[in-house]
């Protein structure tokens, strides 16, 4: 192994340009363990994209996501960043490209908000006004308005504000990759779609690559533009929700994200998923319209109800985006013929 | 009471400059050993956190120097040491180290694990992790040590007294034999101010570094 690591600090970048974080063929042997926790898992992560590796508990996700910055070192395998094999790189300087959030928000409790997202600034020997600046940028970006929380310690925040300024920290030398680790599990309900929606707004502006882990598959769903379904430290299926919902490859996948049931499928899926382009002279003239975020079962009703074939699609700012047509519903939900099926005993 | 109390007061009025020297070495002889022992233990606790094996041993040893008395420690030295600071020195030092390196290895072991992954998630060397995140949070705990180990040394320092080193242990054994009261207090008394103060600063400074 040492041998082969030693090798990739020479190996030429040979990766897609659009590829951020590459695995190719990734073993994690964990001493003593009975099979491997990561088992050849080889894939690619479009620069930009959010992508979530979703999986019941001990299938690898947290030991795939922690070999990109070697907070685990993988047995055998190779992993390019941004085209460059991460052994090429100094452990440290690897570590302070990548912006690292995880589920225990991990702040500095003896450290002001202002020192704990300055960490890796400092580390990087940004000069003061700079670090201050991006202080104020980055509480603002996560919806903290600095002038109330930059002096504030860790133990006087609730536990949403803790990890909206994990996430700044993370941000802060603003690094073009995000390693994030089940970061809302540990946070209520309600605060945890609220800081799904916070990381889409940022995300909508800022365009990391972000690698996300969580069990939660609502979660994955609303988040995710590619998800990684794993078992057993091996990827079954790597694809957009859509198609997780719509073709999953096979039964676990299937029963993972509950593709079966209609209702919930439509439910998980967001309108955007089904935008067209505007066609339909119904959508452009029909009074009713959805928001571009909503998901499939809200357009389900409001298209049952107006007795329109379309919807109109408008963003959050009410600007129209297009249409969704009745007809990409029932394709939709075709792909599952048989769940359309309704149930013994009713067609009598 | 009132009256010994009034005729060690007249003795230190009458002995100034012994009095006065007395409390200086007692009091260099204190922090030269806490100085020490903290310059052996605060390390070495570190170190053991990080072994947890070693630890056990270590730690159990430790227990063991600490049940011998000091007075036998003193006179088990002389031999090799002589008579001398050297040896005062190494009797209090055993006699500070256990607190100091108990504590540094429960502060380090106590630290949230999540901390220290983030920071090493971030990119901060193992040195930067020690002195940015787990030095100054297991402060608390380590000086919580340090303060056990000052109190203990600063009432034992009187032993440095019988191999001819001086301090406030002089008036204390010097009284002892001649059941001058008088004398004894005027030992004892600033040994108690010493130790309490000790007490009180360090605490105060353990207090200023409580986060969580
Ligand atoms: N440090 C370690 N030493 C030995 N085995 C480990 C270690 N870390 C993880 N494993 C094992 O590797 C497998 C994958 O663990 P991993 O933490 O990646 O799972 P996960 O998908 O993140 O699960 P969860 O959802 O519970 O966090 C598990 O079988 C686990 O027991
Ligand atoms: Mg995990």
């Amino acid at each position: 192994m040492a041998a082969q690591i030693a090798e990739q600090t020479k190996v030429e970048p040979k990766v897609a340009d659009d590829a951020a974080i590459v695995f190719e063929d990734v073993v994690k042997d964990f001493p003593g363990a009975a099979r491997p926790a990561v088992n050849h898992v080889s894939l690619s992560v479009k620069r930009g994209h959010l992508v979530i590796l979703l999986g019941p508990s001990g299938c690898g996700k947290t030991t795939l996501m922690k070999m990109v910055n070697r907070l685990h070192e993988m047995t055998s395998g190779y992993i390019y960043i941004e085209g460059t094999p991460i052994y090429a790189l100094k452990l440290e300087a690897l570590r302070r490209q990548i912006g690292y959030v995880i589920q225990d928000v991990g702040l500095f409790p003896h450290m002001r908000v202002e020192k704990n997202i300055a960490v890796v600034p400092n580390l990087l020997g940004w000069d003061k006004p700079r670090i201050d600046a991006r202080i104020d940028e980055l509480l603002k970006l996560v919806g903290l308005p600095p002038e109330e929380y930059r002096r504030r310690y860790p133990r006087q925040l609730s536990g949403g504000q803790q990890q909206r300024v994990g996430i700044a920290r993370a941000m802060a030398a603003d690094p073009a990759t995000l390693l994030m680790d089940e970061p809302f599990a540990a946070i209520d309900s309600i605060t945890r779609t609220r800081l799904q929606d916070e990381l889409l707004r940022i995300q909508h502006t800022v365009r990391k690559t972000i690698l996300f882990v969580t069990h939660d598959v609502e979660e994955a769903l609303r988040l995710a533009d590619e998800i990684v379904i794993m078992q057993n430290g091996e990827v079954v299926q790597y694809d957009t929700p859509l198609n997780i919902l719509t073709r999953p490859a096979n039964q676990f996948v299937s029963q993972l994200v509950g593709a079966e049931d209609v209702l919930r499928r439509l439910s998980l899926l967001a309108v955007k998923d089904l935008l067209e382009p505007l066609t339909s002279q119904a959508a452009a003239n029909h009074a009713l319209s959805i928001g571009i975020g909503d998901n499939l079962r809200h357009a389900l009703g409001l298209i049952m109800s107006s007795g329109s074939d379309a919807l109109r699609v408008v963003d959050e700012a009410g600007n129209p985006r297009g249409q969704m047509t009745l007809t990409a519903l029932r394709q939709l939900t075709s792909d599952h013929p048989n769940t359309l099926l309704p149930p013994d005993g009713a067609t009598t | 009471m009132i009256e010994l109390l009034s005729k060690a007061y007249d003795y230190i009025q009458h002995n100034q400059s012994r009095f006065w020297e007395a409390v200086g070495t007692h009091l260099r002889i204190s922090l030269t050993a806490l100085a020490l022992a903290i310059i052996i233990c605060l390390p070495l606790g570190i170190w053991i956190s990080r072994h947890p094996q070693a630890a056990r041993y270590i730690i159990n040893l430790v227990g063991v120097a600490r049940v011998i008395p000091s007075i036998a420690i003193l006179f088990l030295l002389v031999p090799t040491l002589g008579f001398g600071e050297p040896t005062a020195l190494v009797a209090l030092v055993v006699l500070a180290g256990p607190p100091i390196l108990i504590n540094t290895d429960a502060g380090m072991r106590g630290l949230n694990p999540a901390v220290r992954e983030a920071g090493r998630g971030m990119g901060m060397s193992p040195t930067q992790l020690l002195t940015r995140v787990e030095l100054p949070l297991a402060l608390p705990v380590i000086i919580a040590g340090i303060r056990t180990a000052a109190v203990e040394v600063i009432a034992s320092a009187t032993i440095a007294y019988l191999i001819g080193i001086g301090g406030l242990g002089y008036f204390i054994f010097a009284g002892l034999p001649l059941s001058r009261y008088d004398l004894l207090l005027v030992g004892a008394i600033p040994v108690a101010i010493l130790a309490f103060t000790a007490e009180l600063l360090l605490s105060a400074v353990q207090r200023s570094f409580r986060y969580q």
